[in-house]
């Protein structure tokens, strides 16, 4: 039997002796934020879930009682539960952010309560920059107040993906369905401009308890599920990032003279004992040797595990460097753009040198440029030299030494970082790093190097690659399809081209031969030809990525380096597929009948044949191609893929 | 390629071990000097074996240091010495000189100016004297309501005191632990832990506790709905006797201030059963918590953990 709580006005419902519901320890966790003005009810919420999911106790609720009588509150208020602080309870204000916790037998849950006074923005967006989840709470008898708008901005710059508006106070409104549509309509509007991927509107009245654990019977027009049945089920397991490893070094383990390890925890990707990895910024290379936590060395180690890796050579590493896989590295940069939320009662100082701390790493940096500021409210943007308490911004920084970094969008945990005052040591701002178009490498080895022209500047209109690809819907992005000739590299290609217009996402395929008769017809087939074949292709490539489009690239590319090269030019959004057929099925299928001239002798430097190929060694994706595949089979693999890599937004 | 049968699940208690050995090495690297506040309960069993798990192989890089009022219970002293011989730390115990100078006592004091006095003073004494500038805690925010607003990194002033209208915004997991001369952090890595999940862990990692968790008969003094623990100096008030009761200690703290509970649990996982249907909050067997209006947040203002 579980304890019924029929309304606020009935305190301690629960004497009975049901056991408390608390999950067993192999159960998630979801960290939620709440936001929303003054008023809105976030505490009467807040509590209202703890209590139903009995996790106030007793002598917690008796003084909270006692607190209500004291402070001559109507009723109960659960704010004298939640608001910490003296000054808190006094005013009658919550002022800084606290975190409640509750379970229900599926899911552990962390709730930050945070301020939702103007004044205390920055409280609410320390809450916020750990949160899987919004909760936007809206006062459904005043409607959308700029304080929602101001949270709702903050949460979505801070990459909190979901939202639930809560419309709440439904009781005041007479659970008339016309209040809760307006609100809906009213902030779907103003959400568009914002980077929410899924936000759900649930009517409620926190007070009465109408959909926040059950679905209520006053609102039957209302056709979605109650709040707590929702936060149960949201699925959060994909945000994880199992490709890119990233690994801040954070502390160098050095007990004795035969032991030195790099602490750390494995912020993206997995790392493996054995792995070739790469020393970022200095680019040195070697191989991971162990994995050692406690408990015993790991094979391998993922997101956000906590451990020590020894490698093969001794090179020198120390906190604030970052292991990566060689070929996958970030953007190493000095001069970065970021969206900021400015913390200080003091303002932006652009001649002041503040410590920026991005993961382990911290260097010294200065604001070269602020780029302008957002009007929270409308969302539009405005001129300005600086940045005041709360105010939101791009800003452009130059670091005192290079920053090996991803963008934000595509990883909080490198993409994040504060600002801290030199003198008095206080954060001062919140930082998230942009892609930057104009990143430039520090890897000038490769295809990436420095035109050979002077005097050659590069011009940014404000139309920015994410603005075309938001126009498009679709995150821009390259497949690279590698395998011998006579795979299927390029009937997959053009099916799969096929198939992603059916979807709506707007695709094109560069494909080997058809390059080699127009922009690469000057070029042959030996190993330094094939390089450049390679270098133009990927340009190309990144390009049409600029332009916002889905890139399929279909070449041979036998040299794992050309490959390497393509990924650095391409960037981020490069994913190597392995078409993978043996070289006797390629050979039996021999569609332009290539093979046999080779075996003739008839081409030279044919790969296979008579050229190596290097199969990739870690490729993001391999597609067996051999006699027993099907077209379908291969074209839906690599619709999974991407849709696994989010390409509709 | 991802081998299919590679896992990458983390459930909520490898999350909250993973996060505190990252805090804990956070501070390692930033600090100039950390040092631990060992308390002997069972909080502080966990802090120590995550601060191991931080830094294995090595040894724990900082020493424990324990605020000694004189008033704890002799089990505590005895698994204290224990428990820190066996994982070979280093142990600082630490004796406030002005408290012990007065004689400090709840019984004449007030709890108040007793608290003052042996563990407020006698930390800041302690911190001040061994030049600290990071000092780790085991306290939890769901313990009570003014800890649920701390940062894991709370910075102090040089008199070592909490200002929490003006806490430094804590974003992500980036800690900002730079102080000037004489500030110093106290940092929580159980921050986002509740007792369960230190029971559910202790139970996971078979760490070792003071016994006076397990339930046994205990002479006790039944003063309305506490136990008061019957030991030698435990002050009776006319007529009462002590007597055998079945109980444990949900919490640990002086022996004239801490009080026990009816309870059958003798194995954790019989306390785990009990704590997951319990109806009171942990800390209301600790006097201290309820002797003023906003108890704990102004201890903590004053320099307490």
């Amino acid at each position: 039997m579980k304890a019924t709580f029929k309304d606020i006005e009935h305190p301690m419902a629960h004497e009975d002796a049901t056991p408390t519901v608390r999950p067993n320890e192999q159960h998630d966790l979801l960290r939620i934020s709440t936001a929303g003005s003054v008023d809105d009810g976030k505490s009467t919420l807040i509590g209202r879930l703890l209590h139903e999911c009995k996790s106030i106790y007793d002598d917690h609720y008796k003084s909270m009682i006692n607190d209500s009588k004291k402070w001559n509150r109507d009723g109960m208020d659960y704010a004298l539960l939640l608001d910490g602080l003296k000054a808190e309870r006094e005013q009658g204000i919550t002022i800084d952010v606290a975190y409640r916790f509750f379970s229900t037998p599926n899911r552990h849950f962390i709730v930050a309560d945070t301020p939702g006074h103007e004044q205390y923005t920055r409280n609410m967006a320390t809450g916020a920059s750990t949160a899987d989840l919004a909760i936007i709470l809206v006062d459904a008898s005043k409607g959308l107040l700029p304080q929602s708008r101001l949270h709702a901005s903050i949460a979505s710059l801070l990459g909190i993906k979901r939202a639930v508006v809560a419309v709440n106070k439904m009781d005041l409104v007479g659970y008339k369905q016309k209040y809760f549509r307006d609100i809906e309509q009213s902030f779907r509007s103003f959400a568009e401009k914002l980077n929410f991927t899924d936000v759900r509107f649930i009517p409620m009245s926190a007070l009465k308890g109408d959909n926040v654990v059950k679905k209520s019977k006053a609102m039957p027009w209302y056709e979605g599920t109650a709040l707590l049945p929702y936060l149960e089920s949201l699925y959060i397991g994909s945000d994880r990032n199992l490709i890119d490893l990233r690994f801040p070094v954070q502390y160098v383990n050095r007990p004795t003279a035969d032991f030195r390890g790099y602490c750390g925890t494995v912020e993206s990707g997995v790392i493996r004992r054995g792995d070739a990895i790469m020393v970022l910024p200095s680019g040195k290379e070697t191989k991971v040797k162990s994995l050692v936590t406690m408990d015993g060395e790991l094979d391998y180690a993922y997101p956000h595990q906590a451990i020590t890796v020894c490698l093969e050579d001794e090179i020198d590493i120390s906190r604030g460097n970052i292991l990566v896989h060689p070929g996958n590295v970030p953007k190493i940069d000095r001069q970065v753009e970021a969206n900021v939320v400015w913390m200080s009662e003091e303002p932006l100082d652009i001649t002041k040198k503040y410590l920026l701390r991005q993961n382990t790493n911290e260097v010294r940096a200065v604001v070269s440029n602020v780029k302008y500021q957002i009007d929270t409210n409308t969302l539009h943007r405005k001129e300005s030299d600086t940045l005041q308490l709360n105010q939101v911004g791009q800003l452009s920084i130059e670091c005192f030494k290079p920053l090996a970094y991803d963008a934000y969008e595509q990883n909080r945990k490198t993409g994040a970082f504060i600002l801290i005052d030199p003198v008095t040591y206080n954060t001062v701002a919140a930082g998230m790093l942009l892609d930057k178009q104009n990143a430039t490498s520090l890897f000038s080895d490769d295809g990436t190097q420095e035109p050979v022209a002077n005097n050659i500047y590069r011009y940014n209109g404000a139309v920015t690659s994410s603005d075309r690809q938001g126009a498009l819907g679709q995150k821009a992005s390259c497949l690279w399809l590698t395998g011998l000739s006579g795979a299927g590299k390029s009937t997959v290609a053009y099916a799969l081209e096929e198939e992603l217009l059916r979807q709506h996402v707007h695709p094109y395929v560069l494909d080997g031969d058809n390059v080699r008769h127009g922009l690469n017809r000057d070029l042959g087939f030996s190993p330094e030809e094939r390089r450049e074949n390679i270098r133009r292709v990927a340009e190309t490539a990144r390009l049409m990525m600029d332009a916002g489009l889905v890139v399929i690239c279909s070449f041979i590319s036998p040299f794992k380096e050309d490959r390497e090269m393509a990924r650095k030019i391409i960037g981020d959004r490069f994913f190597e597929v392995h078409v993978d057929a043996s070289l006797e099925t390629c050979e039996s299928r021999d569609p332009k009948g290539l093979y046999q001239k080779a075996r003739n002798g008839e081409i030279a430097n044919f790969t296979g044949v008579s050229a190596p190929y290097e199969a990739p060694s870690n490729p993001d994706l391999v597609l067996n191609n051999d006699r027993d595949a099907t077209l379908d089979g291969a074209v839906s693999r690599l619709m999974d893929f991407l849709k696994q890599h989010k390409i509709q937004v | 390629m991802i081998p299919a049968t590679e896992t990458y699940e983390m459930n909520h208690l490898d999350q909250l071990e993973a996060e505190a050995i990252y805090i804990f090495r956070e501070v390692m690297a930033q600090a100039r000097k950390p040092v631990m506040l060992y308390s002997v309960g069972k909080d502080s069993s966990v802090l120590v074996h995550l601060a191991r798990k931080a830094f294995a192989p090595a040894k724990l890089p900082f020493p424990l240091l324990h605020i000694d009022t004189g008033f704890k219970f002799p089990e505590m002293y005895e698994f204290r010495d224990k428990f820190v011989k066996e994982i070979g730390a280093e142990l600082i115990v630490h004796q406030g000189e002005e408290g012990f100078k007065v004689k400090a006592n709840p019984w004449d004091l007030g709890t108040v100016a007793c608290c003052g006095l042996l563990k407020t003073g006698a930390l800041l004494e302690s911190l001040k004297q061994g030049g600290y500038d990071a000092a780790f805690g085991g306290a939890r925010r769901d313990e009570e309501k003014s800890r649920a607003k701390e940062r894991v990194f709370s910075f102090r002033d040089t008199n070592g005191q909490w200002d929490p209208q003006a806490q430094r915004p804590e974003l992500w997991d980036l800690y900002n632990g730079h102080v000037r001369k004489d500030e110093s952090i106290r940092v929580f890595p159980l921050s986002n832990w509740t007792e369960m999940d230190i029971w559910n862990y202790i139970d996971r990692e078979s760490i070792p506790i003071v016994p006076m968790y397990y339930a046994e008969q205990r002479d006790m003094v039944v003063r309305g709905d506490q136990l008061i623990p019957f030991y030698p100096g435990t002050r009776l008030l006319p007529n009462e006797v002590p007597e055998k009761v079945m109980s444990r200690f949900r919490t640990l703290g002086c022996s004239p201030c801490t009080g026990a509970v009816h309870s059958n649990a003798t194995t954790v996982k019989e306390i785990i059963q009990e704590v997951s249907t319990a109806r009171q909050s942990e800390r209301i067997t600790r006097i201290i918590d309820h002797d003023q209006e906003g108890s704990m947040e102004q201890k903590k203002r004053e320099g307490y953990f």
